[in-house]
């Protein structure tokens, strides 16, 4: 039922609507001395005026690159070849000078930072007023551009006037992002690239900004191109998605039909390793391996290496992307063979698991009464932890949910000694630690034993100049002076976290992030400990890899016992691994249960807010109206300026540099 | 608010450098005593010691006075330039000092514009025609540059314009303002040519950071011209640090220009500092040290409020990145 057409241009819809964009065999090669190196090949894409496309991929698939191709923004060691038509031109061919004409007016361009967007030296009412077109040599009176600045800032929701005046570091990062649309759209382009627009800001803020683009959209009767990892904002966004990998695209298709049938293995696996909000599986669907370079894949399928359907043909030549249905196109050549067992493994994974009840002990290993933790910032004063209690059985899994000043990742920090509190009393396996210093030797040594934590960014907390194994083995030695020998040690360790042995000569550099992030994890499993504690473990890696990780996790438990707090801002992840939720709101827990109880029947307001902001396919998610809750959070959303954005700062800071 | 905001950061910066100061020139009296040899001693210079002029110096230097009582009584007249005699020449440091700073001042401020004038545009250019044989050319010249004593380099100019063209005069300061002008141009030059290399490499390597900002790119995004995004974008955020590593360049060409003052015979503070270590001229050894310290901080001050008033950043408390 699935026949690979003849030719994979042209469609059948690009002849009956008109099309405003047309790509056709747009490739990005890297020039050095050594030669040509393909990083982007055969890019088509076809895009009709209102329309969104998404383009779906993970780090490393080119999907960045490919839009900065279209806008003529390559870095300078990369060259684009083939044809990007716009209004009868090829755009690759226009000078520099042509390019200022396009950028902006026709085609705008919203980059993924709101963070690094904008000039820090600029007041953001002169990066919207510089953006806007000017007509012939004179300019408009003051209060007239003062008057057009402020219109195009109420477009985009920042009505506050004195929002014209600030600096963009004085804003919450979703008052940046939206500042920086309104800039991208001051000379009303008819066609807006936005690269990741929300993959910086909180889910709440995510919402909001994705609401704002698709009114804006609306309005303006623009097309978008969406760029994202994120299949579920694609979902709730685009009319048709492009999904890349190492390099090129394996599949196109309706929004809709990509959802319930995906056609390439791994838009497949992509899909599936997205875990299910709404019921807990055995284990989570995990591509193995790691996302290829492109270069190392130009004559074979990208996705030959990790596809347990790969058979020699996939390996003869680069797979053309073929029509395979109505508006379908994908570049599995193996597609007609392995159709129906791809449609057996969804349709097994979509039989839901039963809850578990776990066998755990009832006795707590981690007691903490009315945790108070004030930052002093100058002269004010920031309360990150306001009365937190909480208490953590042995064996137990634990997430701990919050946005960023929500004061989770301090919360993980003033627990394992990194921070102290201001009050309030900790209790770890009997012993009191609120405060570390304050410990013998002997308890310290004891209770780094007990706890031991995975910080969010594996690139970060492993020490670049030293081997795997000597990482690990310094890990083991610091529990037990006494080991003389360490390497078998070391390799049971990196059997654990399903690593080969051999990894112990390699450095940091060598690996991939997922493979990183396993070896934090077994220099944390290195003395044994009771309770990992984990921020944000899985949120820098790619999507095909988090499942890995996840699953790791699953096993870790199983097999050893060991207890998780997972700090985490990632609701999706929350039922595959925990039994309990404790949602954290600017420096309080607001609410904690039951991981079903909480997802299914929240009660507080601001647990309903997260959950409605959690992304769902098609338009009624992105319409739909937010909470009373939200109506407390101003425009921006997230964090916001004055008092209370300095909170997020601190505990942003801890959040990403938690390495330190 | 604002306003009062950014007038306590100047005035807390003020008083920081105020107080680094003192701290200095607690140190720089205490000379008198850490340099081998007792007080005496170290004032008398290459002097005959005989008990009168012993006693004329106890009683001209305070020294019978307590250790403490000694520093307040030297930093007084230290902050009305009073430094005391020269142990060699016997006249008032202050008038060995103001006979020679103009001319340092001269050529340190020459030097200094003409070090900014030939290395920030061959930072610019260099960093715009990245990786290609522009900058390659560029780089590797500045290597030379600077790895040419100054000497070398002051004797070869001096050979050239000086003997061969007879464009500028072989030594001396000139009287004068454009007179010295004209004298100082040679020596500003060769100090010039050694100091552009730091200039030149900083300039480079922060205009490449800057032009690869996210927020350099989204100005080109939005259709704002090349022009436009270098001068108003990246040149104003790439030159701020460029001009803060250069102001203690300009202190340091101060005192350091001594080989060439030495080369172009210019009676230079660099010189008398060389001078008076050889001869152990203490008074004028810590009038120079304490005038070079003074330099240094206020042009540290001057760079502080240069930066807070180009980067918003600072003025509203928020650490650069």
């Amino acid at each position: 039922m699935i026949a690979p057409g003849k030719s994979h241009r042209p469609a059948a819809h690009e002849t009956t609507t008109s099309t405003v964009l047309k790509v056709r065999d747009l490739g990005v090669d890297a020039v050095g001395p050594d030669g040509t190196d393909p990083i982007v090949s055969s890019f088509d894409l076809d895009l009709a005026p209102g329309e969104t496309v998404g383009i779906v991929g993970e780090s490393g698939s080119g999907k960045s690159l490919t839009a900065r191709a279209i806008m003529g923004l390559l870095p300078g060691s990369l060259v684009a070849r083939g044809q990007v038509e716009y209004g009868g031109r090829n755009l690759l061919e226009l000078s520099e000078r042509e390019w200022s004409h396009v950028r902006g007016r026709e085609i705008g361009f919203v980059l993924q930072d709101p963070f690094t967007m904008l000039n820090p030296v600029f007041r953001c009412g002169r990066i919207i007023e510089e953006s806007l077109i000017r007509d012939g040599r004179r300019r408009p009176p003051r209060s007239e551009r003062r008057a057009e600045v402020l219109r195009r800032l109420a477009e985009v929701g920042l009505t506050d006037p004195s929002v014209a005046d600030r600096y963009s570091f004085q804003l919450s990062g979703g008052m940046r992002q939206r500042v920086a649309v309104a800039a991208a759209l001051a000379r009303d382009p008819k066609i807006l690239i936005a690269d990741e627009p929300t993959t910086a800001l909180d889910v709440t803020t995510q919402k909001e900004m994705l609401t704002l683009l698709r009114g804006v959209q609306k309005a303006r009767g623009m097309s978008l191109v969406l760029i994202t990892h994120d299949l579920r904002v694609a979902f709730a966004m685009c009319d048709r998605i492009h999904v890349m990998y190492g390099g090129s695209l394996i599949e196109v298709a309706p929004a809709a039909d990509l959802e319930s049938r995906p056609l390439h293995p791994y838009a497949q696996g992509l899909l599936l390793s997205e875990p299910s909000l709404d019921r807990r599986v055995v284990e989570l669907p995990s591509i193995p391996g790691s996302v290829p370079k492109a270069r190392e894949v130009v004559d074979c399928c990208a996705f030959a290496t990790r596809c347990e359907w790969v058979a020699d043909t996939c390996r003869q030549g680069r797979p053309p992307l073929l029509e395979v249905g109505r508006l379908r196109r994908s570049a599995c050549v193996r597609l007609p063979e392995i159709g129906a067992a791809m449609d057996a493994k969804r349709a097994r994974i979509d039989v839901a698991e039963p809850p578990t009840s776990e066998a755990r002990s009832e006795r707590p290993l981690i007691e903490i009464r009315d945790l108070r933790k004030e930052f002093r910032i100058g002269k004010r004063t920031v309360t990150a932890l306001d009365g937190v209690s909480l208490s953590v059985n042995q064996g137990e899994s634990v997430a701990i949910v919050g946005e960023s000043g929500s004061g989770k990742t301090t919360l993980a920090r003033t627990l394992l000694g990194l921070e102290r509190c201001t009050s309030g009393d900790i209790c770890i396996d009997g012993v009191p630690a609120h405060d570390w210093s304050k410990l013998s030797a002997a308890d310290r040594r004891r209770l780094r034993g007990t706890v031991q934590m995975v910080f969010q960014d594996p690139y970060a907390s492993l020490n670049p100049m030293r081997s795997i194994g000597s990482t690990l083995s310094e890990a083991i030695r610091s529990h037990d002076r006494g080991v003389k020998d360490t390497a078998g040690g070391v390799a049971d360790l990196l059997k654990t976290v399903g690593l080969p042995p051999a990894y112990a000569q390699r450095k940091p550099a060598a690996l991939s992030g997922g493979e990183r992030q396993r070896v934090a994890i077994a220099r944390a499993l290195a003395v044994d400990p009771r309770l990992l504690v984990c921020d944000e473990p899985v949120s820098a890696l790619d999507v095909s890899v988090r499942a890995q990780i996840v699953n790791l996790f699953a096993t870790l438990r199983r097999e050893r016992g060991v207890g998780f707090i997972f700090i985490t801002h990632d609701l999706s992840m929350l039922r595959q691994i925990t039994e309990r939720v404790c949602i954290m709101h600017r420096g309080r827990l607001v609410e904690s249960g039951p991981v079903d109880r909480i997802l299914d029947h929240p009660t507080d307001p601001y647990t309903v807010k997260l959950l409605q902001s959690i992304p769902r396919s098609g338009a009624a998610w992105i319409d739909a109206p937010v909470t009373t809750e939200a109506r407390r959070t101003p425009a921006g959303g997230g964090r916001r300026t004055g008092g209370r954005d300095l909170m997020g700062e601190v505990c942003d800071g801890g959040d990403t540099h938690g390495a330190a | 608010m604002r306003t009062r905001a950014t007038a306590s950061l100047v005035v807390s910066r003020i008083l920081v450098y105020a107080g680094m100061l003192v701290l200095i020139s607690f140190v720089i009296f205490s000379l008198l005593y850490i340099t081998p040899g007792d007080a005496v001693g170290n004032l008398l210079g290459t002097r005959r010691r005989t008990p009168e002029t012993e006693e004329l110096l106890r009683r001209q230097y305070h020294l019978n006075e307590p250790f403490l009582t000694q520093y307040w009584i030297w930093l007084k007249d230290a902050v009305r330039f009073d430094f005391g005699n020269s142990s060699v020449s016997t006249l008032p440091v202050t008038d060995e000092i103001n006979a020679r700073l103009p001319n340092s001042l001269i050529l340190a401020g020459v030097a200094y514009v003409l070090t900014m004038l030939i290395g920030i545009p061959l930072g610019l250019a260099a960093a715009a025609k990245k990786s290609t044989a522009v900058d390659r050319g560029i780089v590797a010249s500045v290597i030379v540059g600077f790895s040419t004593p100054v000497f070398v380099g002051a004797v070869a100019l001096l050979y050239v314009f000086g003997v061969l063209l007879g464009w500028f005069p072989v030594f001396g300061a000139g009287t004068g303002f454009v007179d010295k002008l004209w004298h100082l141009t040679l020596p500003a030059i060769s100090l010039a040519i050694a100091g552009a290399g730091l200039i030149v490499k900083h300039t480079r390597a922060v205009m490449i950071k800057v032009l690869d900002q996210d927020y350099v790119t989204f100005a080109r995004a939005r259709g704002l011209t090349s022009r436009r995004v270098y001068l108003l974008y990246a040149l104003r955020n790439g030159l701020i640090p460029v001009i803060t590593v250069s102001v203690p360049l300009l202190a340091s060409l101060v005192t350091g220009a001594v080989l060439v003052e030495v080369t172009f015979s210019i009676p230079g503070i660099g010189d008398l500092l060389v001078r008076s270590a050889a001869s152990q001229d203490l008074p004028t050894l810590q009038a120079i040290a304490l005038l070079v310290a003074a330099l240094i901080m206020v042009a540290n001050l001057a760079a502080d409020l240069l930066y807070m008033a180009a980067d918003p950043r600072i003025r509203h408390g928020r650490s650069t990145t």
